[in-house]
């Protein structure tokens, strides 16, 4: 019955089991977000510099993260990494790896769109007053670009998080894998727990991710209205 | 005396708590030609919109043609093709062609017969030199020539009265002349009645019967164009005009 | 790397091919007819179904497509509504993909200036002319690039199709990975496949782009 169905999240420890799974979701986007933005942000400014084959190098790179779903990714690495590279991860931090690498390469072509989206006569401006490049970017280039960058980098953020959900195919034990653990092991006590179950998981997702885009909207609507007076 | 075709009464504007116009009072006669001078920020702009319904105002009233304006969008709209307004930034629809941007108005608002609208509008773009471009696109003129299709886009409404707001401050120098002159055309020949915002000194001396001098969104001055300019009474309008280089 | 091993997939990864393509076409159509629906009632600002559709953008962009399909496919079933996968994948994708193409037109619409929306008023342009003559075919090419973005976003999300079992192409290939043990002829099937239908968007994608740019402002 529908209305008893909800006593699932209370039965035992179930529904700090999913608080717990929760964790390690939130855990994994966290960590993959902050190293990825940082070699994102790297690889961006590289990307701005005039080296033929740097630039041709990161674009392949990024053109493979962006081609390839992100659930292959997963695979790909899931798979090949032990077998031809005997190089053996426990699923978290294998899943942690694909992500930053991913991380990085959006974040490297939000953070490029962003530089070169800065006016050219700023540039000239900069250099014509003496800074050499690393002054540019750092006062000059990057300052300016940042109102572009924070959005897109937040909307990456709620993308991150969102795809975390697919952890559950190389087993991490994230919210989702829990979630159907509880679910299988109450299916005769609730047969309608799987209904409470994803219908809590679900509202985890969007109040993590539906602030965020929120503020990334606030954000994007005021530098809009700056740039149009 | 002349028949009134506008008339300001008492109008005040404010943008939250900012008050951008003070108690504006003036009124424009039938072929009579208005400028708005002002320095900067002075709220030339703002209130030349506000007669065009683009900008909403918290007090006092417009009259125009006899009707004071109850300012609902719908009856803006209606007034619209009546009062004509070519902006600064010469927008034409970059999805239109030259043509189609001038027929818009006559054919879609005012439902005008199909033949005699672009018959009209050839007549319109023959005036102002640009017949070659009937079939081009806006991306293919260039600054002046667009402001010119933009003027000519307003005239095929038949507006009884035109607002032009700094319809050069965009544009070129030497794109300039041509654009001036058409409004020069549109005045002495046409006998339009206007209100000219602009910055081009020696264009207002000589096109205006009459200056409205705003400044902080008050109008300090208004007089007869020679007057204003061969003895304004204020000092701001003294300083105004030494400060242009004209 | 067996060749032999990948010859004899293809016929396999030839039917994944063709549902991946199937599924994406049906969700993408579905996305951008759901989405230029709920575009359109926010730009009218038509009471009540307005306040609806940005509900659904928001629950449907801030969840992830996976969740939204396990909804779809064990949880409805407790209510008494039950879909295939293949009905249930089409659904969760144009749930997905509906609220992306309706910010993507959104986008668009608010793209064009308040200069152009103005120089319409000015000539007497009513709200629907407008919308008709000015707003639209500018807001359309402005949204482009977006809706393009879209597409190849919802062709890869079909990859998720996997978890209820979909025979796309990923699940084709973890089928045959779990069956043969042969993860590297496989994967590489499986990544070529994506990068045939992928690759030509995401170069028409950059042209469009550029396109757009090119069209709305000039050189």
């Amino acid at each position: 019955m529908a209305h008893s169905g909800i006593s699932v999240l209370f039965e035992g420890t179930n529904f700090m089991r999913l608080l717990g799974g929760l964790w390690v979701t939130v855990k994994i986007a966290a960590v993959a977000l902050i190293f990825g933005i940082i070699l994102g942000i790297i690889l961006g400014v590289l990307r701005t510099f005039k080296n033929r084959p740097l630039r041709v190098v990161l674009r392949l790179y990024l053109e493979f993260f962006r081609v390839v779903p992100t659930v292959v990714l997963l695979f790909l690495f899931y798979y090949i990494l032990p077998r031809q590279m005997n190089f053996n991860l426990p699923a978290d931090q294998l899943a942690t790896l694909v992500f930053v690498l991913w991380v990085g390469a959006e974040m490297s072509d939000i953070v490029r769109g962003a530089l070169i989206s800065v006016p050219r006569h700023q540039i000239e401006s900069g250099k014509a007053i003496g800074l050499n490049r690393f002054q540019l970017y750092r006062y000059v280039l990057i300052p300016q670009s940042l109102t572009l960058e924070i959005p897109a980098t937040i909307n990456l953020a709620t993308r991150v998080i969102k795809t975390t959900s697919i952890l559950l195919l190389i087993s991490v034990m994230d919210v989702i894998n829990i979630g159907q653990q509880i679910i299988e092991a109450n299916n005769h006590t609730y047969p309608t727990g799987v209904f409470w179950v994803y219908g809590l998981i679900f509202l985890f997702y969007f109040l993590i991710d539906y602030p965020l885009s929120w503020w990334a909207k606030r954000l994007e609507k005021r530098r809009l209205e700056k740039a149009n007076g | 005396m002349a028949d009134k075709v506008l008339e300001v009464a008492h109008l005040e504007k404010f943008y939250g708590k900012k008050h951008v116009l003070h108690d504006i009072n003036f009124s424009v006669d039938q072929g009579e030609v208005v400028t708005l001078l002002g320095p900067s920020g002075s709220g030339k702009s703002t209130l030349i919109r506000c007669l065009n319904g683009l900008e909403t105002y918290q007090k006092g009233t417009i009259t125009f043609e006899g009707q004071k304006i109850v300012p609902t969008e719908k009856n803006w709209q209606q007034l619209r093709q009546k009062i004509g307004m070519v902006f600064q930034s010469y927008d034409l629809f970059p999805n239109l062609t030259v043509m189609d941007n001038i027929l818009l108005g006559p054919t879609k608002v005012q439902k005008q017969d199909k033949q005699a609208a672009r018959q009209e509008a050839e007549r319109l773009l023959a005036s102002v030199e640009l017949s070659d471009y009937a079939n081009a696109y806006p991306r293919e003129l260039s600054g002046g020539q667009a402001q010119r299709v933009a003027i000519v886009r307003a005239l095929a409404l038949h507006p009884d009265f035109m607002l032009f707001d700094e319809v050069t401050a965009s544009l070129d120098p030497e794109m300039v002349r041509g654009v001036l002159n058409i409004i020069e055309g549109l005045a002495d020949q046409d006998n339009m009645t206007m209100i000219v915002v602009t910055h081009e000194m020696n264009f207002a001396k000589q096109i205006a019967d009459r200056v409205l001098f705003l400044q902080d969104g008050e109008i300090l001055e208004q007089t007869s164009s020679k007057q204003f300019f061969s003895n304004p009474q204020t000092s701001r309008a003294k300083e105004f005009l030494d400060s242009m280089d004209f | 790397m067996s060749w032999a091993i990948i010859q004899q997939s293809l016929p396999m990864f030839g039917k994944g091919f063709e549902l991946t393509l199937w599924l994406s076409f049906v969700g993408i159509i579905g996305s951008i007819v759901v989405g230029l629906i709920c575009s359109l009632v926010q730009y009218f600002r038509v009471p009540v179904f307005r306040q609806i559709a940005s509900v659904y953008v928001e629950i449907s962009r801030n969840t992830p497509l996976l969740i939204q399909l396990f909804f779809l496919y064990y949880a409805f079933p407790v209510l008494g509504i039950k879909f295939g996968a293949q009905l249930c994948g089409i659904i969760g994708l144009i749930f997905l993909g509906g609220s992306y193409m309706a910010e993507g037109f959104t986008g668009g619409f608010n793209g064009v200036s308040k200069s152009q929306v103005e120089s319409g008023k000015a000539i007497g342009l009513s709200r629907w002319q407008l919308a008709r003559y000015v707003v639209f075919p500018q807001g359309f090419s402005l949204s482009v690039p977006a809706m393009a973005a879209n597409v190849i976003f919802l062709i890869k999300e079909t990859s998720i199709f996997t978890v209820i079992a979909i025979p796309e192409l990923t699940n084709t290939a973890l089928d045959l990975i779990g069956m043969y043990y042969r993860s590297n002829e496989y994967l590489f099937v499986l990544v070529i496949a994506y990068a045939i239908i992928l690759v030509p968007l995401s170069i028409i994608l950059t042209l469009l782009e550029k396109r757009v740019r090119y069209g709305t402002f000039g050189n």
